[in-house]
């Protein structure tokens, strides 16, 4: 059986999700016999080199970035994950969804009281710097997503048993104490 | 001509940023810039929740080192419930919160170091990028590994067993812990099967901070000259001088070892330190009051945690801490890749506690909090495993949060990592016709020796891939390269 691709990146999260398919610990020896990764964040390959089976999102969408890279993940992956609260529904990010976005600027960088100082009120304004989007927007906003594996992050076993299932072409078996909240 | 070469993302670090680098007609780097590219607002949106929900929230600003932010917002909480600072809480619930802080120190070192840094140390710099990983790791060195595996593993037992979840969990109340160490589960991490026991974890971090040791001997000039400058440095130190990364005072040292901050409350901590804003980052820049901008910025983590500690409290660490010292003559070091050497130090310091604490007999005690008069103000200082955590919480009468101000490890490491990455830039590129993929590496070397969680400085976090872009001096791209 030839090597399946996977490739990960993380949006608006925490790395969280990312440090749980850590947590499949020695089964990520097994998992490396079994797949090949592309771009990912534990890697070096900053561009997909090749067109993936497996791309895995982690968080949402808060950044003009963040929905670049996510759609540059749906062109080149045959099957899309949300991986966690955050890509599944926005995660605590969401908490500024109903706040306009320059109180949180303001907040940050006026009005704290460890930028007593900044009386040019200096904000982070650069050209380099992405666009803030309005709200934070779950990943399937943007683009289909195929399969939701909840959890904040989801439990260890659940994506290791849903990525065994998808690289045997198996139907994933998970039951409810794997796919509750947390 | 004149160029600006943009580093975009920076991969194996935690965070979402890149790295833009002016060239000017000569080839030579003018400026570089490191910017971080995500915001996330927590400051504000945090505003007008029950204090008691900030330990479980704001963990999720990071899912790298969660403890660290649950265990810092407990600390400031402590302080509102009128459990005081740092001492005011019972022996179990002390204890249990320094075992859970232990074992995330240790797991989060153990990813940094064999996870993200080893790839560079076995394949250099120059290596190939597509073996300069943990999959290329455990085809070279299996070995190494699978102790990388199993050690970040029983680190994060230990947070299972402390917090109740390996990732955001929920052990550290206000006031104290909700649940003491059974005795099986002393056991069980104690005394657990090969190799997931205490005194095979002290041992295997003494053969990786040997594997370091002879990395260095090896390669002596370019890790003592990479990235190398001199600075302030700042941590917690407990009150007698002793490496402490739960609790202490504030003390800086200048680049000579002059102390030039001791003995300072934290709850004080606004008093002395301010946060610079610059356009082009959402991350700010931290610097002592009293010294100003420019002078005042300081170095965090375990290269400045050995640089400020007089001693360890722990015995085979402070056997390598004295190496460690004799190695700059007992004046702070100054070296970025170094950074790597203090770390280890503090993993097998951190395993060496475990042990011991694990055999510690009040884990098992049932007075779990304390409480006492309410307070409208509290904070909560942690050495986290990237260094000093600062969180700031005040509340209403209602008990609602209304101000939060976070000043995260990475965030006091800002202005160091800058400077890192001019130095290299400088080091590697200035003149040459042509930059290259092991160039661009060099660049991502000197932010990993300090391990950014770009996550938790932005109060957000991601990946970094590597792409540079090059302008002329109209900011017109006449050429791009992506790693
Ligand atoms: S779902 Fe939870 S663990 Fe995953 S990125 Fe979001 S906050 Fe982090």
């Amino acid at each position: 059986m030839s090597k399946k691709i996977i490739a990960t990146t993380s949006l608006a999260g925490c790395f969280g999700c990312h440090m749980s398919i850590l947590d499949i610990d020695e089964r990520i020896l097994d998992l490396i016999e079994l797949v090949e990764f592309n771009k990912s964040p534990i890697d070096d390959i900053k561009k997909f080199t090749k067109q993936v089976d497996i791309g895995i999102i982690e968080g949402g969408c808060c950044n003009s970035e963040n929905v670049e890279v996510l759609k540059y993940f749906r062109e080149n992956c045959n099957i899309l994950i949300s991986l966690g609260e955050c890509a599944i529904m926005g995660g605590l990010p969401a908490l500024r969804n109903g706040i306009p976005i320059e109180e949180c600027i303001h907040e940050a960088y006026i009005d704290g009281p460890t930028v007593k100082l900044n009386e040019e009120k200096i904000l982070p304004n650069d050209v380099e710097l992405p666009m803030l989007l309005d709200n934070v927007y779950p990943c399937h906003d943007i683009v289909k997503i195929d399969y939701f594996l909840p959890g904040c992050p989801p439990r260890a076993d659940l994506i290791w048993d849903a990525l065994v299932a998808l690289i045997t072409g198996n139907e994933m078996d998970l039951p409810y104490e794997l796919i509750k909240f947390d | 001509m004149p160029k600006k070469i943009t580093i975009e993302p920076v991969t194996r670090v935690e965070g979402h940023g890149k790295v833009t680098i002016q060239i000017d007609d000569f080839g030579n780097v003018k400026d570089s810039r490191l910017h971080i590219v995500e915001f996330r607002g927590f400051e504000r949106f945090v505003q007008g929740r029950p204090y008691w929900e900030a330990p479980v929230l704001v963990q999720r600003l990071c899912g790298i080192c969660p403890v660290s932010h649950h265990l810092a917002a407990a600390k400031a909480l402590d302080v509102i419930v009128g459990a005081g600072t740092g001492y005011g809480l019972t022996a179990v619930g002390e204890k249990m919160r320094r075992l859970m802080h232990y074992g995330q120190f240790f797991q989060s070192h153990v990813l940094h170091f064999f996870h993200l840094s080893s790839p560079d140390f076995l394949f250099g710099i120059d290596g190939d990028p597509a073996l300069r990983n943990i999959v290329g790791v455990a085809q070279e060195n299996r070995e190494l590994a699978v102790q990388g595996v199993m050690m970040r593993k029983y680190g994060q037992e230990i947070i299972y067993h402390t917090a109740g979840k390996k990732i955001h969990g929920t052990g550290a109340i206000p006031g104290g812990i909700n649940k003491n160490l059974s005795l099986e589960e002393k056991e069980l991490l104690l005394n657990g099967a090969d190799p997931l026991n205490a005194d095979k974890m002290v041992e295997w971090s003494v053969a990786a901070l040997d594997f370091f040791k002879s990395y260095h001997a090896a390669n002596k000039d370019m890790v003592d000259t990479f990235a190398a400058y001199p600075s302030n440095h700042l941590s917690l130190v407990r009150e007698d001088g002793a490496l402490d990364i739960y609790h202490g005072v504030l003390r800086a040292v200048d680049n000579d070892g002059t102390i030039i901050l001791d003995d300072v409350d934290y709850q004080d901590y606004d008093k002395y330190i301010e946060e610079e804003v610059r356009n082009w980052s959402y991350m700010k820049f931290p610097y002592l009051k009293h010294l100003g901008k420019e002078k005042g910025w300081y170095r965090v983590g375990p290269l400045s945690r050995l640089n400020t500690c007089d001693f360890i409290p722990s015995p085979l660490a402070q056997k390598e801490f004295e190496l460690f010292k004799a190695y700059t003559n007992g004046k702070p070091n100054g070296m970025s890749l170094h950074y790597h050497w203090a770390r280890l130090i503090e993993v097998l310091h951190c395993a060496e506690m475990i042990r011991d604490l694990l055999k510690d007999p009040d884990l098992q005690n049932d007075d779990l909090v304390v409480k006492g008069e309410k307070l409208h103000k509290g904070v909560g200082v942690i050495e986290a495993p990237r260094g000093t955590l600062f969180h700031h919480y005040e509340i209403d009468d209602d008990d609602k949060i209304t101000l939060a101000n976070l000043i995260v490890s990475t965030t006091n490491n800002n202005q160091p990592m800058n400077t890192a990455v001019n130095l290299t830039a400088k080091a590697f590129m200035n003149g040459k016709p042509e930059i290259t993929e092991p160039m661009m590496n060099a660049v991502e070397v000197a932010i990993r020796a300090y391990d950014p969680c770009l996550s938790c400085a932005t109060h957000a976090l991601g990946q970094m891939p590597l792409e540079m872009t090059i302008v002329d001096g109209n900011n017109n791209i006449i050429d791009n390269k992506i790693k």
